[in-house]
């Protein structure tokens, strides 16, 4: 659904006409009935991605298909919806108006365009605010509004600049699963976000992007699977005296709560020799969690390694 | 029809925007103005109601296309609502014109509006209807169509202010490219005739659209004179929006 190959970007900025390199030669592609999230820090080249294959930017060097049609192919936009990062709509306009304009835009015709509209604000929880101005929206319903535009010509591939970012927990449960609907209809999602633990339980890829540069891709599972175990925490009781103070010192840190301890340690071995000294000492063990490296610990990794 | 689309939105944006109603207000002020002027003044009162009149519709109208006109793309760049159009598929051109059609659609109702108070303070004061004033108002909506696009134009490449700046600067040369013609004839220097006969040439003759001075004094405008003045305006304004098109369909959106 979506190609690019060796994507660059390159903006002049400020009076000296300043490099700035947004992308050193992206090369990646999306599926069909693919959710993809497209991670990175801020300033790492996302939106200058999105902006590219929606036609906003012309790329400075490389090139780009959706559906196996080049970006410039103005047409192929008849079955792509977009969201940009922190839209902003016609604040003049109510949304039944927008979304109007929005179908129009596609060549719908008026019947269709009135019945897909009603579809998509019910579906986004608008439909008691159809006659409202824009500019009398939340920063929520801004989003959904946005996301509704998107869907007005049903379109096959949904390309999502930070739909969760400004979004409280409501917000982003409602988001996530507006995308997980999509997907459930066979829809191809490509979304760009910094939130990490959504991804996890939507994307079934996910890319890094850092710096203008891939530096993974793939799904969840096999980024982290080369990762072991990071750390094991312990919850015990019964304890006390020098067993206590030995088990403290083994364990890089613990928390005490009344009658029970928690400590952490840093890796399996130490756990186990840890769990067998609470034993000795007739302790009891509430519960033992091993930690895995998470989607969240790959990203930082990948953001601090220099180059 | 997608043109259609932005068009009529166009139309919506500046109708609900606050400012277009204190500048037709203004405007309306001064029809009112000039009728209180025409009995302080000795000499006919309908050409004073008429010469003031005509002024104060063409200045205004000046104004809008240009304020008007260059947020009309500028707005669009600055706040990032032209993300969701050019991602949706419409061609950029088709956007453009557009934007233009849907102004020349507002300064259609504002002449349209002020003309027919103009022609009742007219008659109500002189028992008078010039019809041919309406030829007068005809060419000062050619010029408007012409401010417009070339407002759009400096829009397409340079910040809100610049554009302004710009247009009003083109509106005023625009004016007196009569005179620089003369004065590029008097210049025996090969260097400053050629830059003005330049000017001349590729600037707007607005001068061209001024019949007021003529339908004030009764003074018949021949129709080959209008046909040709018509003509002119609407083929600079396809030149013009030609050339925003050009450099507009190159252009990133930030
Ligand atoms: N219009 C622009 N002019 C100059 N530099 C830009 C422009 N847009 C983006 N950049 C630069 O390109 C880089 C990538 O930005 P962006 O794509 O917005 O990142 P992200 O969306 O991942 O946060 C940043 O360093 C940013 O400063
Ligand atoms: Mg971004």
């Amino acid at each position: 659904m979506i190609r690019t190959e060796g994507l660059k970007m390159e903006f002049r900025v400020g009076f000296f006409r300043k490099r700035v390199v947004a992308l050193k030669g992206l090369t990646m592609e999306v599926g069909k009935g693919e959710v993809f999230g497209f991670l990175g820090p801020n300033g790492a080249g996302k939106t200058t991605t999105l902006k590219i294959l929606m036609g906003l930017v012309h790329p400075t060097g490389g090139a780009a298909w959706l559906m196996g049609r080049p970006i410039s192919d103005s047409s192929v936009k008849r079955n792509v919806g977009f969201l940009p990062e922190q839209p902003y709509f016609y604040d003049y306009l109510t949304a039944s108006e927008f979304m109007d304009l929005s179908g129009r835009l596609f060549g719908m015709r008026k019947r269709e365009r009135e019945a897909r509209a009603g579809e998509l604000l019910d579906m986004v929880g608008l439909s008691g605010a159809k006659n409202l101005q824009l500019r009398k929206f939340s920063k929520g319903m801004q989003q959904r509004i946005g996301i509704a535009q998107a869907l007005i010509n049903d379109p096959e591939l949904v390309v999502l600049d930070e739909p969760m970012s400004g979004l409280d927990p409501v917000g982003r449960k409602q988001v996530r699963d507006i995308i997980l609907g999509l997907k459930d209809n066979g829809k191809t999602i490509f979304f760009s976000t910094h939130i990490l633990p959504d991804v996890e339980v939507i994307c079934d890829r996910v890319g890094i992007l850092v710096r203008g540069e891939l530096r993974a891709m793939g799904t969840v599972d096999e980024l982290l699977s080369g990762t072991r175990v990071k750390s094991v925490e312990m919850t015990f009781t019964g304890v006390s005296g020098e067993s206590l103070s030995r088990l403290e010192r083994m364990a890089s840190g613990t928390v005490t709560r009344g009658s029970e301890t928690t400590a952490t340690f840093g890796d399996p071995e130490a756990a186990s020799m840890a769990k067998r000294l609470v034993f000795e000492s007739g302790g009891e063990i509430i519960s033992l969690i091993p930690h895995k490296s998470s989607l969240e610990d790959l990203f930082m990794e990948e953001v601090e390694k220099r180059k | 029809m997608k043109v259609y689309a932005i068009a009529i939105n166009t139309f919506k944006e500046v109708i609900r925007d606050k400012i277009f109603y204190s500048l037709v207000f203004f405007a309306l002020l001064l029809l009112g103005a000039s009728v209180l002027l025409s009995t302080l003044t000795l000499g006919e009162r309908s050409k004073i109601i008429e010469d003031l009149s005509l002024s104060g519709i063409e200045i205004f109208g000046v104004i809008i296309a240009i304020f008007v006109g260059i947020g009309l793309v500028g707005k669009e760049l600055e706040k990032k609502t032209i993300y969701i159009i050019i991602s949706k598929p419409i061609k950029r051109w088709q956007f453009l014109l557009g934007k233009y059609l849907g102004l020349s659609l507002v300064l259609l109702s504002y002449i349209s509006v002020m003309t027919v108070c103009y022609m009742f303070f007219l008659y109500a004061y002189t028992y008078k209807l010039p019809w041919q004033t309406l030829l007068a108002v005809l060419l000062i909506y050619i010029e408007l169509l012409t401010v417009t696009a070339s407002a759009i134009l400096f829009s397409t490449f340079s910040t809100p202010t610049l554009s302004a700046s710009y247009a009003l600067a083109l509106y005023v040369i625009g004016h007196m490219t009569g005179d620089l013609r003369r004065l590029a004839e008097k210049t025996g220097e090969g260097g400053v005739k050629a830059v003005l006969n330049f000017v001349y040439y590729f600037l707007p003759n607005l001068e061209d659209f001024d019949i007021k001075a003529k339908t004030v004094h009764a003074i018949p405008v021949p129709a080959d004179y209008l046909l040709m003045s018509v003509s002119y305006g609407l083929m600079y304004v396809t030149a013009i929006l030609a050339l925003s098109v050009l450099i507009f369909q190159r252009r990133n959106f930030k």
